[in-house]
């Protein structure tokens, strides 16, 4: 967007990062991607009961349409190179979730000779829901908790390093 | 039938090839010569009496010490609601088993996976390629001697042990 760092901070640009903050956490779209027996608790937290869309939470079956992956289940060296992939193809801003004990550190099958023990050895993480399988209301928190943190983003003052010229 | 006569009637077709036959194991076991395998099982699967229809597991045991690994077919017969164990052994540095790929289109996988996970190799199968594992993998995760690699692609895969 042409308008990130182009302004200085101010109540103008505070109040505008809130805007596209709340539009932002307003629509969380997430992949639809699932690993193994976690992914059923996604469907059900997807579903009438738990129903995350009400959060604006909805399921896109295609990473170009994703602001957030939900990594469910245990990772597999093998899925591990495709999940990279996958989350390079997401747009920015992107976050992940690792749901379940096998995303966020590989779980019972972490000693396997098959398994990567842990999500975050090949992507960054947001936010760690525990549980095994956790449950949808467990999601749900997580799900709120990523919010809170979009909620913090600012966009149109970025604080990066100074770039100070060499000779 | 039971695993009397199968193993009476295997041993009066093919002799030689079937070398031992073990009646008190809890599945009874036969163990054949690699080069007959596929012969002995087309016939136990065409035979009018046996018609061993149905291959319901293959796998593999890595004998490491005895320096030999074991291909085990476990055969059902439908028709006939009786079952046979067979066994295969061959060397570990050169494994290498015919495979049965055309009697039981089932043996597909089964097989592709045992040469996946330990390595052995089934000549005339249609498309021999790892099943579980990356493509680009190095070894076979489930032989004794198997030596996990420090990382893959960058990804590292030493672990703490919880087992302690």
């Amino acid at each position: 967007m042409a308008l990130i760092n182009s302004f200085p901070e101010g109540v103008l640009t505070t109040k505008a990062d809130q805007l596209l903050n709340w539009t932002r956490k307003s629509s969380v779209w997430w992949m639809l991607f699932g690993l193994a027996c976690c992914a059923i608790e996604l469907m059900q937290t997807q579903g009438p009961r738990a129903d995350v869309d009400r959060f604006g939470a909805a399921p896109r079956a295609s990473p170009r349409q994703s602001d957030l992956m939900v990594v469910a289940g245990t990772l597999t060296l093998k899925m591990a190179l495709r999940t990279k992939v996958l989350y390079e193809q997401m747009p920015e801003p992107r976050y992940v979730i690792s749901m379940g004990a096998c995303a966020s550190c590989g779980g019972l099958f972490q000693l396997a000779y098959s398994v990567c023990d842990g999500v975050d050895k090949v992507v960054p993480v947001d936010v760690y829901v525990p549980g095994c399988p956790p449950r949808p209301e467990a999601l749900t928190e997580g799900i709120l908790k990523l919010q809170e943190k979009m909620m913090t983003e600012n966009w149109l003052v970025r604080r990066r390093p100074e770039v100070t010229a060499t000779a | 039938m039971d695993a009397v006569s199968i193993h009476g009637r295997l041993q009066g077709r093919f002799g030689e090839s079937v070398s031992s036959v073990d009646n008190d194991a809890m599945s009874p076991f036969a163990v054949v010569e690699a080069g007959a395998i596929r012969d002995i099982c087309r016939w136990l699967r065409d035979d009018e009496d046996l018609r061993f229809d149905c291959l319901s597991n293959e796998s593999g045991v890595d004998y490491k010490d005895e320096g030999y690994i074991e291909v085990v077919y476990h055969l059902f017969s439908y028709a006939q609601r009786h079952a046979l164990v067979l066994k295969v052994r061959t060397p570990r540095d050169a494994a290498v088993v015919p495979s049965v790929e055309m009697v039981w289109r089932a043996a597909n996988w089964m097989e592709r996976e045992i040469y996946d996970l330990l390595g052995v190799h089934f000549t005339d199968h249609s498309d021999l390629r790892r099943l579980l594992m990356p493509e680009d993998w190095v070894g076979h995760p489930l032989r004794k001697d198997f030596v996990e690699p420090e990382e893959y692609h960058g990804i590292n895969t030493s672990r703490e042990s919880l087992l302690r």
